[in-house]
């Protein structure tokens, strides 16, 4: 073989360096002969396996790619003569030890007579590609929140910024957008991530069962506080403390929790001592905290000091081109989890998934796939297995959801009967014993459980008159 | 009497293009005046470059041959005190010669194709 064109080139035409001419070209290009012994190859090979054209002259083509479908599956090893290139993708080790994926693509090199006189090979280096890919793979999504919506795209990139300041965040945002994600997404990214990470509930818990979980209690503090318990901002001490649906603190814990956030410091219940600690406070809620502190339900200064730095999850319906981004997430998601074989959906589901409002928002629409999933089990969802409100009552098109008008927090549930802090609900246990015992304090006493000087004692506290 | 232990990864009666990629492996010992004492081939299960690194280091050997390794397994061995001599290309057994006197380099290229 020959750097020229083999035809001569006829009068007025010029003749072409073919090897120039591929060692101007981007990819790696090789030529081999019949025993797979080296002729050629690029420049663009030479320095991407860090060999030169001429050590590699005359090499068999494995030692000088050191290819795994070289040395494993080797197209050109298989019987009879090469008719069509072959494209498949491998890997390398270069001379630099570094593993680089390819492309390969192999074709038979023929001569005039369309005789087999050896083979070509052009190498595509896939790094770019697949950097590329796992750049555009995780533009879509932020630890393991999914979005390609603009307000998404906003809050990816401002939430990294947030987790490493220190300061108090108030995450707002429907029902199921995700703001327990965004927390804990917020706690892994920030500096406090080897910390602990503690959530509380601000809803779920009566008041008094509240302060105490909150802060902490020492022992009598009240009746059944038999030892010392640290409170959550004791146990989130160097890590973050989540307080989830903050609208809902009653409001004599916001006075207290406003007092950490001047002091940090935290005083468990009947304590004296103080504990500094070092946490850092998400809140969240679906409730609008500005509505309420105009409606005196929420303390204006703590809605202040929780304000600093504020992350609004919009709602799923607001979301353009969330849904379907979520669709196909949770579809092969969720397949490979319950394992099923589910691909994809018809048209018909599509249109009807595409259609819904999501009230529920992504925890909805999540919960909409497993079903489906759980129901389809192969091949692709169809209306059918979709749940029967979406494919019978479609009396919540898009055009017509209203979101749900806020309420007022619902009142904590407590015991019956009994109102109040402790001192009041002492004060009234002391007055029914007293009543049931018709004055009589030796018997009141022992329906309390108590010593007579202990009652006698808390009488004269309470300034009960009990004769 | 001081002998070296040398583990060289085989591809046919050739010194492996890829360590990682290795069924089997040619064993040899040589003596201070490189002298081959020992030159015997062990069969592997299958090819995979932690299963040879366990080898080399349970065998104790000096030296590992080899075409190419990834930079991590080079790293290890290395740690291990196991000198890697990688880009080596040739027929094991004449590789192994050339070792034992001395006189092999990383990225030496011993194929008859380029001696002769």
């Amino acid at each position: 073989m020959t750097s020229k064109s083999n035809k001569s080139p006829s009068a007025g035409q010029p003749s072409i360096d073919f090897f120039a001419m591929l060692d101007a070209l981007p990819w790696g290009v090789i030529i081999f002969d019949i025993q797979r012994r080296t002729l050629f190859c690029n420049q663009a090979l030479s320095t991407l396996i860090g060999l030169s054209a001429d050590a590699a002259k005359g090499l068999r083509c494995y030692n000088v790619l050191r290819c795994r479908a070289c040395l494993s599956d080797c197209p050109t090893e298989k019987p009879g003569p090469m008719t069509t290139p072959v494209t498949f993708e491998t890997d390398l080790i270069n001379r630099d030890r570094k593993r680089v994926p390819l492309r390969v693509t192999l074709a038979p090199l023929l001569d005039l007579r369309q005789q087999q006189i050896g083979f070509i090979e052009t190498i595509e280096d896939l790094r770019p590609l697949m950097e590329l890919g796992a750049k555009s793979a995780q533009a879509y999504r932020f630890s393991n929140i999914l979005g390609q919506s603009v307000q998404m795209v906003k809050l990816f990139r401002i939430v990294p910024v947030i987790a490493q300041s220190d300061s108090s965040v108030l995450i707002t945002g429907e029902t199921g957008t995700g703001k327990d994600m965004l927390a804990d997404t917020l706690h892994q990214e920030s500096d406090r991530s080897k910390g602990p990470f503690v959530k509380i509930n601000c809803g779920a818990l009566p008041e008094t069962l509240l302060e105490s979980e909150l802060f902490g209690h020492t022992k009598g503090a009240f009746t059944g506080a038999v030892e010392n318990k640290q409170g959550r901002f004791h146990l989130a001490h160097n890590g973050t403390l989540y307080l989830t649906e903050i609208g809902d603190l009653p409001l004599t814990l916001q006075v207290k929790l406003l007092t950490f956030l001047d002091d940090k410091v935290v005083y468990p219940l009947g304590g004296t001592k103080g504990f500094a600690a070092n946490v850092r406070i998400v809140a969240a809620t679906h409730r609008n905290l500005e509505q309420m502190v105009r409606e005196g339900r929420f303390r204006q200064d703590l809605f202040f000091r929780l304000n600093v730095m504020r992350l609004h999850i919009p709602p799923l319906r607001e979301r353009e081109g969330d849904v379907r981004l979520l669709l196909d997430y949770f579809v092969n998601h969720l397949s490979q989890k319950l394992n099923r074989s589910v691909s994809g959906y018809t048209g018909k589901a599509l249109q009807l998934l595409l259609a819904y409002a999501y009230p529920g928002n992504v925890r909805e629409l999540r919960n909409i796939v497993e079903y489906a999933v759980n129901v389809c089990q192969e091949g692709r969802i169809a209306p059918k297995h979709l749940p029967a409100y979406l494919t019978e009552d479609r009396a919540q098109p898009l055009v017509e959801f209203i979101p749900e008008p806020l309420r007022p927090p619902p009142p904590h549930p407590e015991p019956q009967g009994v109102k109040g802090t402790w001192p009041t609900v002492e004060k009234q246990m002391i007055l029914d014993a007293l009543i049931k015992a018709k004055g009589n304090r030796m018997k009141a006493s022992q329906a309390l459980g108590w010593a007579r000087s202990t009652l006698w004692r808390k009488i004269k506290l309470y300034g009960i008159d009990a004769s | 009497m001081t002998t070296r232990k040398v583990f060289i990864p085989l591809h046919g009666e050739e010194v492996a293009p890829r360590f990682d990629l290795a069924t089997e492996v040619l064993m040899g010992e040589c003596d201070a005046e490189g002298r081959i004492l020992i030159e015997k081939v062990l069969l592997l299960p299958g090819p995979s470059a932690e299963r040879l690194c366990h080898m080399a280091i349970s065998e104790r050997v000096q030296a590992v041959i080899c075409g190419g390794i990834d930079q991590e397994v080079y790293d290890y061995l290395t740690w291990k005190r196991v000198e890697v001599i990688d880009n080596v290309i040739g027929p094991a057994s004449f590789v192994l010669r050339h070792y034992a006197a001395g006189r092999l380099h990383t990225g030496d290229i011993l194929s008859s194709a380029k001696r002769s």
